[in-house]
């Protein structure tokens, strides 16, 4: 009865089978007859290099995994910073794109153009190699605020050093929990009643009070420690202390961010745009502010228009990231494509794994955006 | 009569076939690689990105270097022609897929010879035509005259991949100093960000900084410290189990630096036909049956050392005449103080 319905997908799965069989009887008789073996034992190995940047402890005494969980925390970090720049740019310059004001509006238009469509490998080259041209050497490096210091060597910031941080932790989270709570009480009672609760000063009250009562009678307290200078040789200084964000890092995401802000920008004109003028016509009609016709009429449209495409652009982000290997930034692809692949040969077995791991960031990225779309989707009553 | 005629012929033709069969010898039969480069009419051949004095690339696309005349020594000795090579520029990276992948016949890539790499990933190396060790490069301003003036948090920039990578970490451990590894995957980036400031120092096998030290904005402001701090026989590789083009390329390698040691060199290779010397009448294809084990013809030494030179030639034109090594240091024959020894050909 519905064998007309099943069987084409039977074939394709039975074609779709015997592709994949092939490929790996393949490479499983080519790799046998080159005397190369197989297996991910090697994971457990001693990787014995190095690695320049990473959020995790680690040396050569550690092991081809946790070289692998560096690099993958690296691409994440990358990715997450590029992501929160390339978002905010995109929306600055994409409602800058639709301003009155000419000057503006053209400004918005000429960056647009001008950074979506230049290969991002050379803008990556561009900002690693202006940055390493234009930085100062650590001994001429101007403080900033006295603590900070950018140099070609690195971003050096003050690092906190903590007493107590899980319970400062604790209060933070409490904060959250209960502005939560608040959120839902204040929505059910304008449902029901049709009175406002000043929600946002609330919250902004709780995440500053809880905090400081944590310092003053829960026994965190908190020391800086500053960068400072370091002599290596007559010539080379370095700084010592404190946090250093690799020169790497910084030109990476600033190029990924400015990159994808361009096509983001595109988004949410398209989105803004995409709100009929009725709508706010109507909104203002029944007696709207700008500001809530912005917030309760527009915004919520648009998004519907701007969250799908703008969904790729983060995929596509966190896939550019891997073109960190050009510049040294210790990504999945430089530290375990890389590094690890070269010094085990292994490439099968490691290049399938970074595979599987980009599908599993990207699905994962897709995921979210695709329930935070479903949340904001029109819902029929 | 006429009859038989026919059945001769035919008889004939077949103990013809047959013994074209066999002297198509055992060897070519045997080597799938040696086949298919024939065929193919060139010898597909791994090189570097651009390592002057090793393989590097000339505007018009010629290469030249040690590890190219490597290749055009095999080229001259299976085709008869020194120029049939086909060179495919490979990042560390891909070096080794490349070969075991059969995109290229032999990897001539200023490669470390290194147990791991001979016998885990289907590689086998035939020979060393360069001993290299690892060094360090450093500004001149610096004041550093030894790897022991070098200080916690000390910056090193280098290729990723390599034994480099891993013999920078056992030193700096074995010193115990913190150092940062800024690692990248092509050579020509490694320069730019040492010569921009990124780097306190960069250190990769000394004939590379020797070569790499041309491409900086201003050489004479770096040095090269005096330590070496690993052994890099540097040699040719080729895929595992093919053991007849493995002799091929051992043996291409050998001839020309035992021609070295012979005198015999591409202006003198046909007047030593006559020489008194057996040794160097076998070398040059006067005496012995040499090429026939390897399923080549007799003029096969011949014709490397005619069309290539001996390995002091290719040295002098490559590296010494370039002022990147003027030193032959280790690189000498054993019989002038260094470690070029091998096998005899015979």
């Amino acid at each position: 009865m519905n064998i007309k319905k099943i069987l084409p997908q039977l074939l394709t799965l039975l074609v779709v089978i015997l592709i994949f069989g092939f490929f790996s009887y393949n490479a499983q008789v080519n790799m046998e007859n080159r005397g190369i073996t197989f297996g991910y034992g090697f994971l457990s190995q001693e990787s014995s290099f190095d690695v320049q940047f990473s959020l995790i402890e680690f040396d050569g005494s550690h092991s081809y995994f946790r070289a692998y969980l560096v690099g993958l925390l690296n691409t994440i970090l990358v990715s997450v910073i590029g992501i929160i720049f390339a978002t905010v740019i995109g929306i600055v310059v994409g409602i800058a794109r639709l301003s009155n004001n000419y000057l503006i509006k053209r400004t918005a238009a000429v960056y647009v153009e001008f950074f979506r469509n230049i290969p991002l490998l050379l803008q990556i080259f561009f900002w690693y190699f202006a940055a390493l041209r234009a930085l100062p050497l650590p001994q001429d490096a101007e403080p900033m605020f006295g603590v900070f210091f950018l140099t070609i060597k690195g971003f050096f910031v003050p690092a906190f050093v903590w007493n107590n941080l899980n319970i400062f932790i604790y209060s933070l989270i409490a904060a959250i929990i209960s502005i939560i709570f608040i959120r839902i009480y204040a929505k059910r009672k304008q449902e029901n009643e049709g009175i406002q609760t000043p929600v946002l000063s609330i919250s902004i009250g709780l995440l500053l009070i809880l905090p400081i009562l944590s310092f003053l009678f829960g026994g965190v307290n908190a020391s800086v420690e500053v960068p400072v200078i370091k002599q290596l040789s007559q010539s080379g200084f370095t700084y010592e202390g404190g946090i250093k964000l690799p020169p790497e890092l910084i030109s990476l995401a600033l190029a990924l961010s400015l990159y994808t802000a361009t096509f983001i920008a595109e988004c949410v004109r398209a989105g803004v745009q995409g709100v009929s003028k009725g709508q706010k016509e109507a909104a203002a009609s029944i007696g709207l502010t700008p500001n809530q016709v912005l917030k309760l009429v527009v915004m919520p449209q648009a998004l519907r228009i701007i969250i799908p495409p703008t969904t790729n652009q983060y995929l596509n982000l966190t896939k550019n990231s891997s073109l960190a290997a050009a510049i040294a930034y210790p990504d999945l692809v430089l530290v375990f494509a890389g590094t690890a692949l070269m010094q085990t040969g292994r490439a099968i077995e490691i290049v399938s794994i970074t595979m599987l791991t980009y599908l599993s960031l990207s699905i994962s990225i897709s995921l979210f955006m695709n329930w935070y779309n479903k949340k904001i989707a029109i819902k029929e009553k | 009569m006429f009859k038989y005629l026919k059945q001769l012929t035919s008889l004939v033709a077949m103990v013809a076939v047959l013994f074209t069969f066999t002297t198509e010898t055992m060897a070519a039969k045997k080597s799938k690689t040696l086949k298919n480069t024939q065929k193919k009419g060139f010898v597909r051949c791994g090189v570097s990105q651009g390592l002057p004095g090793f393989s590097n690339a000339d505007a018009a696309g010629n290469w030249t270097g040690v590890d190219v005349d490597v290749c055009r020594a095999v080229a001259a000795a299976v085709l008869g022609d020194a120029n049939k090579v086909k060179f495919t520029p490979l990042s560390a990276k891909e070096r080794f897929t490349a070969l075991t992948s059969n995109e290229i016949d032999i990897l001539s890539r200023n490669t470390t010879w290194t147990l791991s790499r001979d016998a885990d990933i289907g590689l086998t190396f035939v020979g060393v035509n360069f001993y290299d060790g690892q060094g360090f490069m450093v500004r001149k301003n610096s004041g550093y005259s030894s790897v022991n003036d070098f200080k916690n948090g000390i910056s090193a920039c280098t290729n990723l991949g390599t034994t480099t990578e891993l013999n920078m970490r056992d030193f700096f451990n074995s010193k115990g100093i913190s150092y940062e590894p800024v690692t990248f995957e092509k050579a020509d980036e490694v320069v730019a960000a040492y010569d921009a400031g990124r780097c306190d120092t960069y250190t990769t096998d000394k004939s590379g900084l020797a070569a790499q030290r041309i491409k900086l904005s201003s050489p004479d402001d770096h040095i090269v410290l005096p330590e070496t701090i690993s052994k890099e026989p540097l040699g040719p590789v080729v895929r595992q189990g093919d053991s007849v083009w493995e002799d091929i390329v051992r043996w291409s390698l050998n001839v020309m630096i035992e021609a070295e040691e012979y005198g015999v060199n591409s202006a003198n290779a046909d007047s030593m036909k006559t020489s008194d010397n057996p040794a160097v009448k076998r070398l040059v294809g006067a005496e012995g049956e040499l090429g026939a084990a390897l399923g080549l013809d007799n003029d096969w030494s011949l014709r490397i050392i005619k069309q290539v030179g001996n390995y002091g030639e290719s040295y002098k034109r490559n590296i010494a005449d370039t002022g990147i090594l003027p030193d032959r240091g280790p690189n000498e024959l054993w019989t002038k103080g260094g470690i070029l020894y091998v096998p005899p050909a015979r």
